[in-house]
């Protein structure tokens, strides 16, 4: 029997010529991630254990990027844990405030993770990372602190569920409507404990960003990980990131899958997931008249460039509705740059858009952004439940970025053909 | 271990965000998470609830973030058990390493109302309806995990590891 493009992976990372799904493994991993949230109690329980030093101090991430800037008193101290550990190890790889980014965002863009990488985060959409034919799965905590003391973690081998998406993809829509399209059918748990391998001619054509998007959500269907395989275009996106060597691993045509689904990519238009649940999706031509008080186009699902410049492309020359606030977050300092050299920020200032620094921020209900009782938020972000941007009685509608700047214009959910 | 207390009853998809908002991740101190366990699903929840109480939910418990703070603040709280017909796979990996026994039983939670006392025996995977009499199966934890519990969480599990 052939392998899938996980197993592959980790049979390597655990020094096997094949594994099989449901086998429980030791695997060695190539980066350790925690954010200003988690590292906290990481750093405690790493203490714990009581080992002087991290596995590797080039392969332990911290990034500094929830609530960071920092919002208050209590944030500021826990950024102050991570900047304090990450001296004391002298971690390579800890990013101020100043070169953070949001870090599914930032790791790609700084060429840490490549192709056939294993990588666990404490962050749930550390998924992000199957973009680049990696890996990559979250988890809590005490298992990062497990980690960053061995290099080691044990894990189930996922079963896998293949998704093909045949055809060409319909203007306006992106990664992002796909992956919000997939867990509309499959549901909110559709892909519990499995890992999502992504594949198909329209899969093909997505950009690294797109590709990279879709895979940040597999864990809103309960996936352990999402998948695709590197092609091209993955190779060119990591050529001059990094010199570290890689391994391109495909799926064998005779690979097992738990299931398979195919769609033409033909019938989808431009998604909107409604509260709370972003399984909640429809069309956006079954929307309805939805009134909104705050856009937010950014996080680690969808603040790329791309997904900048499709924002820009329908903001130019227009403005943000006179009862709406659109708050714009570059994912990483790089981003924010590029966006600059290309006039992306004027554009946004002009049609009236708070441009901000990178940070989580308004995603999680943070800060920069936060809702009051009764308000309701489209966002590009990736999580709709209850609360999730502010007060328990605001409303977060999800979409991408076509559909979230046509309506900042419009004051009321509408896809940019309506504009 | 024997737990026993009384069932406080969620559906299904009770996110990580439910069990504690986002607001709250200033602080990873327990009694400060503690007080807020549940609050968007129900503010009373903390008031109402007695030390050793169990929470009975349907499928995908936990889904969401991987935050430690939600079996922390669980716990915290004092909710002794977890029983879900299916619970989201980081908030099993964490609750199996913060020390809150969870049980996947679909037939006790289809069995068991709210308010009932409950007693639930984790060695033998068993959970005893003490209002009925009824008696329900839990699955099992795979051996592995078993030996992760036995040793008391994931931490002293590495500590042993680390000084072989």
């Amino acid at each position: 029997m052939g392998m899938t493009i996980t197993e592959k992976i980790l049979a390597a990372h655990t020094g096997k010529d094949s594994v099989n799904s449901g086998d429980l493994v030791n695997i060695k991993l190539d980066l350790v991630l925690s954010n200003d949230i988690t590292a906290p109690i990481a750093i405690k329980q790493f203490k714990e254990i009581g080992v002087k030093d991290v596995f590797d101090k080039d392969k332990v991430v911290m990034v500094p990027d929830h609530f960071a800037p920092n919002k208050d008193i209590d944030s500021a101290e826990q950024c102050k844990m991570l900047r304090t550990f990450a001296h004391e190890q002298d971690l390579t790889n800890y990013f101020e405030v100043g070169r953070m980014g949001i870090e599914h965002a930032l790791l790609p863009e700084q060429g840490l993770v490549l192709p056939g990488d294993a990588v666990i985060g404490a962050d749930s959409h550390t998924c992000t990372y199957g973009g680049l034919g990696a890996f990559s799965t979250g988890m809590g905590s005490t298992d990062i602190a497990a980690a960053m003391a061995t290099g080691e973690i044990w894990l189930k081998v996922p079963p896998s569920i293949k998704f093909v998406f045949n055809g060409h993809l319909n203007p306006w829509v992106s990664g992002k409507d796909l992956i919000l399209y997939t867990i509309g059918q499959i549901g909110v748990d559709g892909a519990l404990y499995q890992a999502m391998e992504f594949t198909g001619e329209a899969i093909t054509a997505l950009s690294m960003d797109g590709r990279l998007s879709m895979c940040n959500m597999a864990i809103e269907a309960g996936g352990k990980s999402g998948i695709i395989e590197p092609d091209q275009k993955t190779l060119d996106y990591i050529q001059g990131r990094s010199n570290r060597e890689y391994t391109a691993y495909k799926s064998d045509d005779n690979a097992k899958y738990a299931k398979i689904y195919e769609w033409d990519v033909s019938d989808i238009e431009p998604q909107v997931a409604f509260p709370h649940l972003p399984s909640n999706t429809r069309g956006i031509s079954g929307v309805g008249d939805i009134a909104i008080d705050q856009v937010v186009i950014g996080s680690c699902t969808n603040g790329r460039l791309e997904d900048l410049r499709i924002a820009a492309q329908i903001l130019k020359g227009r403005e943000v509705g006179k009862n709406v606030r659109c708050i714009i977050i570059p994912a990483t300092q790089e981003i924010y740059r590029q966006a600059m050299l290309e006039g992306l920020l004027e554009i946004f200032i002009d049609a009236k858009a708070a441009v901000s620094t990178p940070t989580c921020g308004p995603c999680l209900g943070g800060h920069m952004g936060i809702l009051a009782k009764g308000e309701r938020a489209l966002a590009t972000t990736n999580r709709n439940f209850v609360g999730r941007m502010g007060h328990p009685e605001s409303e977060v509608y999800l979409s991408g970025p076509a559909v979230a700047a046509a309506s900042a214009v419009a004051g009321k959910i509408i896809s940019p053909e309506q504009l | 271990m024997k737990y026993r207390g009384h069932v406080w009853k969620f559906g299904r998809d009770i996110d990580t965000d439910l069990i504690i908002p986002a607001r709250y991740l200033k602080t990873s101190d327990p009694a400060e998470l503690g007080r807020h366990a549940m609050e968007d699903a129900d503010p009373e929840f903390v008031n109402k609830i007695s030390a050793g109480d169990i929470i009975v939910a349907e499928e995908n418990f936990g889904c969401g973030s991987s935050r430690e703070h939600a079996p922390i603040a669980l716990k915290a709280a004092g909710i002794s058990c977890v029983i879900a017909k299916s619970f989201a796979r980081i908030f099993y990996r964490n609750s199996i390493n913060m020390g809150l026994p969870i049980l996947e039983s679909p037939e006790a939670v289809d069995g068991i109302n709210p308010g009932d006392e409950i007693q639930v025996d984790t060695d033998k995977g068993e959970i005893t309806n003490l209002a009925t009499g009824k008696v329900y199966r839990a699955k099992p934890l795979p051996e592995f995990i078993n030996n992760i519990v036995r040793q008391g969480g994931l931490i002293n599990y590495i500590k042993d590891k680390v000084k072989a």
